[in-house]
């Protein structure tokens, strides 16, 4: 089975976001750029499967600028096989993606697609079930265990009310979460590795799909500056400030 | 002139901050008190084969140049590990250099594989009590015996020869007054610690207590002629072309430690109250800090010339000694103005500011003081008469 792991370069979690003077967008001049935290989790997931013997080749694929190369080549260090690179400098929508990875797929034929649950930049948690609903096929989000069981696999995934496990036939998505795994860090004989590894940079056209946006941002602004707490000496205290100051009880 | 990163140098050091995320404040803070070798983090970095960074690919290692392991060392250092984190691996990174540019074939598989796999590790003994910076003026003696050799002498601040089981050492082999020059009669070994034969004693020092320094008593020490490094008498010449990329990789470190403490700093400049204001909003703490800025950025640039020039084969010695000195000044003032900047803070350990201080002063120190660089500048760079 071949395992196909979208990987998106977004600002580093370390990085505080700063919205641009204009409110246009986030300022990323300068800023660190790094694979989306979920992603290295998607990555580490497929390494794991090929380990165990499950997955033959993980084929890692990112949409976006040349720089994202770079996110690739650490997709390549942690143990991916090859990559794709979909370069384009416009900023692309999560429908947009899904068809290009769909297209991907078509290609590629893989009996799984492990994608984050969403990207940390924008936050969409869209591009996984958009991609299984364009494939047609069943998908198991925000997984905190992925098993292959028989010609399936069963994935407990992290709910609201705690957790669920569904039991999907392949080929399959997978979104990850948190808690799926702790990602490995490059070791530098992979990193050197890494650099021969096939890399090969496509564009939107190649693959026949439209990207152009649908949606128009209209303003970003900072989130509100949250004031500092108070503590409270007693529960009847507590409950009166609930009610008659938050009135949210 | 492009003064971005390649890619995979861009790779090498996010490697390294990943790898460093486990070994945090509390680690450090803990080596520190309780002065134990950083087990963990030296194996940690022995199993992400970095070791072999700047290792030819033929014995293993990664064929990289002095730029990747500077920015290798700077980003353990720069994570909160310090010198108490560079020092661990310091040696074993570009250490060895004399082995890999004057060893034989021999030699380098013998010996290099088992430094990058971390079986062998390896210290310095350069340093003598009485020669001090006057290297050629050392007195530890190799004598011709059978085959081999036979050493007697005494090394001081000889790094991690605790657990070190092999030592690089620097001895006489021809009287100083036989030979047509100071710096001729030195030959450079790599040998067995032997521990029947040497007496390591710690010495309790101001900072970084967790990678100890010792004195070295050499009682009979015997040497396989195998283990001499290049030719009888040519130690000093071997010495000296590993110096520059040590000095770099001292420089980075440095840098990397003054930029620990000025996050510290800037971080909490921006949260105390005092006087019902940020204490950052005041210029006498923010300017110091933003002058710390400037000085570690323009080192660090000094730091990445040096090495860019070491790795295209071009001469380095004004600009990695300019780094050096650059770099240990602009991480000291960083480190003091940390501690100054928390206020009684500063001096309380759970803060690090005041570790960071102190392991500071020992990148001005060592391997070479601001004040032989001075000297090298004035009279190599500038023609003046030589002072001394
Ligand atoms: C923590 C630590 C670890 C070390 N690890 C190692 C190691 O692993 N291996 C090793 O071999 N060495 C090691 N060293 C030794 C280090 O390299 C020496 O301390 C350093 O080279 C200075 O030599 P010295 O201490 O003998 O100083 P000295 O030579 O006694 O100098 C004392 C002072 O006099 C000044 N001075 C001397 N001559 C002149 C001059 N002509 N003009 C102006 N000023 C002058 C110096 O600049 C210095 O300030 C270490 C040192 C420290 C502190
Ligand atoms: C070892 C030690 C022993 C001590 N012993 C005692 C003791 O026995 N009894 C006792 O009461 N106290 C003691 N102290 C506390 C000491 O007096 C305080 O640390 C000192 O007054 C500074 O206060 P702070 O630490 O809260 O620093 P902060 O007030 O937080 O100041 C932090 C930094 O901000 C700067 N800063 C603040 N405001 C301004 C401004 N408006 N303009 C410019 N710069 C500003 C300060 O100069 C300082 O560099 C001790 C401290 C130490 C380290």
């Amino acid at each position: 089975m071949k395992i196909l792991v979208p990987v998106k370069r977004v600002i580093d979690y370390n990085v505080k976001a700063r919205v641009k003077a204009d409110k246009t967008g986030v300022d990323l001049a300068n800023v660190k750029m790094s694979m989306n935290p979920f992603d290295e989790i998607a990555v580490e997931e497929a390494i794991r499967k090929k380990e165990a013997g499950q997955a033959e080749e993980i084929i890692a694929v990112s949409i976006g600028p040349a720089q994202a190369q770079e996110t690739l080549r650490t997709a390549l260090a942690m143990g991916a096989d090859r990559a794709i690179l979909i370069q384009t400098d416009d900023i692309v929508e999560p429908l947009a993606v899904a068809k290009l990875l769909k297209a991907v797929v078509d290609a590629e034929q893989p009996g799984l697609v492990i994608l984050g649950k969403q990207a940390i930049d924008d936050d969409s948690n869209q591009t996984g079930q958009m991609l299984a609903a364009l494939l047609g096929w069943p998908q198991g989000t925000f997984a905190s265990i992925v098993k292959v069981v028989g010609d399936g696999i069963e994935v407990t995934r992290e709910v609201d009310g705690g957790l669920e496990t569904v039991a999907l036939t392949l080929p399959a998505i997978v979104t990850t979460d948190l808690r799926l795994n702790e990602p490995r860090y490059a070791s530098l004989p992979n990193i050197m590795k890494a650099k021969k590894k096939q890399l090969d940079v496509k564009t939107a056209a190649d693959y026949g799909v439209d990207i152009s946006p649908r949606l128009k941002t209209l303003k970003v602004e900072e989130p509100a500056k949250r004031a500092g707490g108070i503590k409270v000496k007693t529960i009847e205290e507590l409950v009166d400030k609930l009610k008659n100051e938050a009135g949210v009880i | 002139m492009d003064f971005s990163l390649t890619p995979e140098q861009e790779a090498v050091r996010r490697a390294i901050e990943k790898l460093c995320v486990p070994f945090d404040d509390a680690y450090w803070l803990a080596r520190d008190t309780d002065a134990q070798f950083p087990e963990e983090f030296v194996r940690a970095v022995i199993d992400g084969g970095w070791l072999g960074i700047a290792m030819p690919e033929e014995v293993g290692g990664a064929g990289l140049g002095v730029t990747e392991a500077a920015l290798m060392m700077h980003a353990i250092s720069r994570s909160g590990a310090g010198f108490s984190g560079a020092s661990a691996v310091h040696m074993n990174i570009f250490g060895l250099n004399p082995v890999v540019v004057f060893g034989t074939a021999e030699q380098r598989r013998r010996i290099l594989p088992r430094i990058i796999r971390g079986e062998d590790r390896a210290c310095f003994g350069v340093t003598e009590p009485d020669a001090g910076l006057n290297t050629t003026a050392i007195k530890t003696r190799a004598e011709r015996v059978g085959n081999g050799y036979v050493i007697n002498g005494k090394k001081v601040w000889t790094s991690t020869a605790q657990t070190a089981n092999k030592i690089l050492i620097l001895v006489r082999t021809t009287p100083r007054e036989q030979c047509a020059k100071p710096t001729l009669g030195l030959s450079l070994f790599y040998t067995d610690l032997d521990r029947r034969y040497c007496d390591v004693r710690e010495i309790h020092k101001m900072g970084r207590a967790s990678v100890d320094s010792n004195e070295v008593f050499i009682d009979g020490l015997p040497v396989p002629e195998e283990d001499r490094i290049g030719e009888e008498g040519r130690g000093f010449e071997y010495l000296l072309h590993g110096l520059n990329p040590e000095r770099v990789l001292i420089a980075a470190e440095c840098v990397g430690l003054g930029q620990a403490a000025l996050a510290k700093a800037a971080h909490y400049a921006g949260e105390r109250i005092v006087f019902d204001r940020p204490i950052g909003k005041n210029q006498a703490v923010q300017h110091p800090l933003a002058l710390d800025w400037m000085q570690l950025e323009a080192a660090f640039l000094m730091v990445l010339k040096a090495a860019s020039l070491y790795d295209r084969g071009e001469p380095c010695g004004a600009e990695a000694n300019a780094a050096k000195y650059l770099s240990a000044e602009a991480g000291f003032t960083a480190c003091q103005n940390a501690v100054l900047t928390h206020g009684g803070f500063g001096y309380a350990k759970e803060f690090h500011v005041e570790r960071y201080m102190r392991e500071s002063m020992l990148g001005r120190i060592a391997p070479v003081s601001p004040h032989m660089i001075l000297n090298f500048i004035g009279e190599r760079v500038l023609g003046l008469p030589k002072s001394y």
